[in-house]
């Protein structure tokens, strides 16, 4: 089984593309993980590409009139139905393309929204999308709260972390809920490709953007993405929080292809959650028994993973 | 040539819109406009219409695929009433915004609660100032046509501004009617393939939809009116060829019996054709009475509806939805805004009739006319009540 490191190798800097679809003078603050893996999305998309982007971070620092960041066609249309924005697109040019109004020609389709965006208020128009089969690429930019609109609680935040509408209190220590677990819930859609994906791994995520626009049918990918502003962190520690995530195992990076689980990085070990938690403002109010708690919930869920892995690939 | 056959309307409505040769069609089942999708997906399903029939989730995501397909330059439909609408409202303001031209049809029926099915135009006015063009139709013949028109003036480049045919729930959604259908030959002179002014492809890379800071947002807002208050004479040039290729004219406020009439009639969609037979009648007991019917009721037809008034002294204006807490009906507000600037208008009666599928009768105008013959002032009432 090849590992991350193995894979490393195969990859120079100059082989990634040079050219840049989200262009620089984006608005994004200082250190934004989110912004950083848009951009490598959209590099792996490249120019034949439309995107249909939700109301959040990335659309408010990418768009702001009479300015646009964007060489390639985007749309925004609302902060619910990217997914079914992409739905049209791809439907529009199918029928038109059959009918000989548009050449031929493979245009990848994708949506894009924040963990709000995703896992809450757009939850419907997404499995509504993966239902019906739309050709398209669905990207989650996972910053864990409602950072658009000032750091509010989503479900994808984490247990414990403290928001502007899940404050740390003296009764109550911030979310009291684990986080949603969307790649579980697409994967239970039964699209081709599901993965989990982070900017501090930069080949892997390009790798899995270039594979699902290559699959034909709905592909998902959910990426962590950093957000020092939410997390209460210094911006140049982004990077590193993202790697802190994956080896603590809070995110595994995996794939689901057709059924089957793969792990993008196994980890015979992983690291302590606390080295996690402690860099981040969000989670300094965390006793030692609420971070057992979470301690707990990870190495739970990680074994549950490995077991998928090696129960999808029996046989 | 053209024939002329018996046709349950909804049916007339989606062979309309098959013979548009729409692209893409994305809607969600709701009562009363049910039978226009089931009879388009039929349609595709039998391979007579190339299109892409989208079956949504919901109303909010049959607005926003049409959204996406309008935007790649797709000929675009979809059909909704009441809740419906009201759940895809959201994204009914997005699209004009946007400047993305489609047709909707709107089975019109009132919105909870109570629970109610039936027809009445709450559902419309709710969003009466989405920005789309909206006009009402009278019968099945004027759906079939306007499907047409809509999709021709929506597209056009002057305009490119979605497009709304109102038509009412089961009276006249459910009801067979003889239909004169148009030889497919003259639909494709009419309506050619949209040709955008702006799509998404990455031949041409555009960004729609930003966002607009202060400085910037009030400007884009003035350009849309504009652009709305513009698109009145190319609706009007596109009723004109219609009528030039098919002889079937309309207009954006049309009248009956209204010369030397001292009281007129103003009534939006099938409450017209009723309306005309008490018309009729009242003339034979040489009541001075008339009727006017505002068709196209956004951009609001404030020249054509002056000169149709004009010399009445008495205005008895029937609306199908409530302004809670209003100074009337929603027609009624309006045609009093109308009129405010005149030295010496109209006296302006307002009746709300006719809500949640209650039956309007030919008599039921008599009565309203003589009641507001005989109370002075100005004022509204919610006509036919049980106490
Ligand atoms: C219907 C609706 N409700 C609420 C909002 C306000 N709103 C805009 S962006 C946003 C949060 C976005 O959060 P997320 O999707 O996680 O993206 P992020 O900004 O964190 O990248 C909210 C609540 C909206 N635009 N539309
Ligand atoms: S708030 Fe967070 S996600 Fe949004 S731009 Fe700033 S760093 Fe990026």
């Amino acid at each position: 089984m090849d590992t991350y490191l193995d894979r490393l190798g195969v990859y120079a800097a100059r082989l990634v593309p040079q050219k840049e679809y989200l262009v620089p003078g984006h608005r994004a603050c200082q250190g934004c993980a989110e912004v950083l893996a848009l951009r490598l999305v959209a590099k792996v998309l490249g120019r034949n590409n439309i995107i249909a982007s939700a109301t959040g971070c990335m659309e408010i620092v990418s768009s702001p009139l009479p300015l646009t960041s964007w060489d390639v066609p985007w749309i925004h249309v609302a902060f619910e139905n990217t997914a079914a924005v992409a739905s049209g697109i791809e439907a529009g040019l199918k029928a038109l393309m059959r009918k000989g109004r548009l050449p031929k020609q493979k245009i990848t389709v994708m949506g894009m929204a924040g963990d709000g965006g995703t896992s809450d208020i757009g939850v419907q128009a997404l499995s509504g999308a993966m239902e019906r089969g739309h050709n398209f690429v669905y990207v989650c930019f996972d910053n864990e709260a409602y950072m658009n609109t000032g750091i509010q609680r989503s479900s994808a935040t984490p247990f414990g972390a403290s928001t502007t509408t899940s404050p740390a209190g003296k009764v109550v220590p911030g979310q009291t809920t684990w986080k949603k677990n969307m790649p579980e819930i697409c994967a239970a859609h039964n699209i081709p490709y599901v993965a989990t994906a982070c900017p501090s791994y930069p080949f892997d995520l390009m790798e899995k953007v270039k594979k699902a626009a290559d699959i034909e049918g709905p592909a998902y990918i959910h990426i962590l993405s950093v957000c020092p502003t939410g997390w209460r962190l210094a911006p140049e520690l982004a990077i590193h929080a993202g790697r802190l995530a994956v080896e603590t195992g809070v995110f595994p990076l995996y794939e689901v292809e057709r059924g089957k689980y793969k792990l993008s990085v196994d980890l015979p070990e992983l690291r302590p959650v606390e080295e996690y938690l402690k860099i981040q403002g969000r989670f300094r109010h965390l006793t030692p028994e609420l971070i057992d708690k979470i301690q707990q919930r990870v190495q739970e869920e990680y074994t549950k993973l490995k077991k998928k892995v090696q129960m999808t690939n029996e046989g | 040539m053209a024939t002329r056959i018996g046709m349950e309307v909804s049916i007339a409505a989606a062979e309309a819109v098959k013979q548009a040769n729409v692209d893409i069609i994305a809607a969600y089942p709701i009562t009363p406009q049910t039978h226009i999708v089931e009879h388009l997906s039929e349609l595709v399903n039998n391979g007579e219409l190339d299109a892409e029939f989208v079956p949504v989730e919901s109303e909010h995501s049959a607005m926003s695929v049409c959204s996406g397909s309008s935007a790649v330059g797709a000929r675009t439909f979809t059909c909704t009433s009441s809740q419906g609408l009201a759940l895809m409202s959201e994204i009914v303001y997005a699209v004009s915004s946007l400047r993305l031209p489609m047709l909707m049809i709107l089975a019109n029926r009132s919105l909870n609660s109570p629970l109610s099915i039936w027809n009445d135009h709450s559902d419309v006015m709710s969003i009466r100032d989405c920005g789309w063009i909206q006009l009402f139709v009278d019968n099945g013949q004027e759906v079939y046509d306007h499907v047409f028109i809509g999709f021709r003036v929506a597209e056009d480049r002057n305009v490119l501004t979605p497009f709304i045919i109102n038509l009412d729930g089961f009276v006249l959604t459910h009801v067979i009617e003889p239909i004169e259908m148009l030889d497919q030959k003259v639909v494709d002179r009419y309506l050619p393939p949209y040709q955008p002014l702006y799509r998404l492809h990455p031949d041409h890379p555009v960004s729609m939809g930003c966002f607009g800071p202060p400085v910037l947002f009030t400007e884009a807002k003035k350009a849309q009116d504009e652009a709305m208050n513009k698109t009145m004479p190319y609706i009007i040039q596109g009723w004109q060829e219609f009528g030039d290729l098919t002889g079937r004219y309309y207009h954006p406020v049309e009248t009956h019996e209204t010369e030397e009439a001292k009281i007129i009639v103003v009534t939006q969609g099938s409450l017209g054709e009723t309306a005309s037979i008490a018309i009729d009648t009242m003339r034979e007991e040489d009541e001075p009475v008339g009727l006017v019917k505002i068709r196209l009721w956004r951009p609001f037809p404030f020249e054509e509806f002056e000169e149709a008034v004009k010399g009445a002294e008495l205005l008895v204006v029937m609306d199908r939805a409530i302004s809670y807490g209003g100074p009337g009906g929603p027609l009624a507000g309006e045609i009093r805004s109308a009129l405010y600037h005149q030295e010496r208008h109209p006296r302006v009666v307002n009746f709300i009739i006719g809500l949640g599928g209650r039956d309007v009768a030919p008599d039921d105008f008599a009565q309203m006319v003589q009641q507001a013959k005989a109370r002075p002032g100005e004022w509204y009432e919610i006509y036919g009540v049980r106490e």
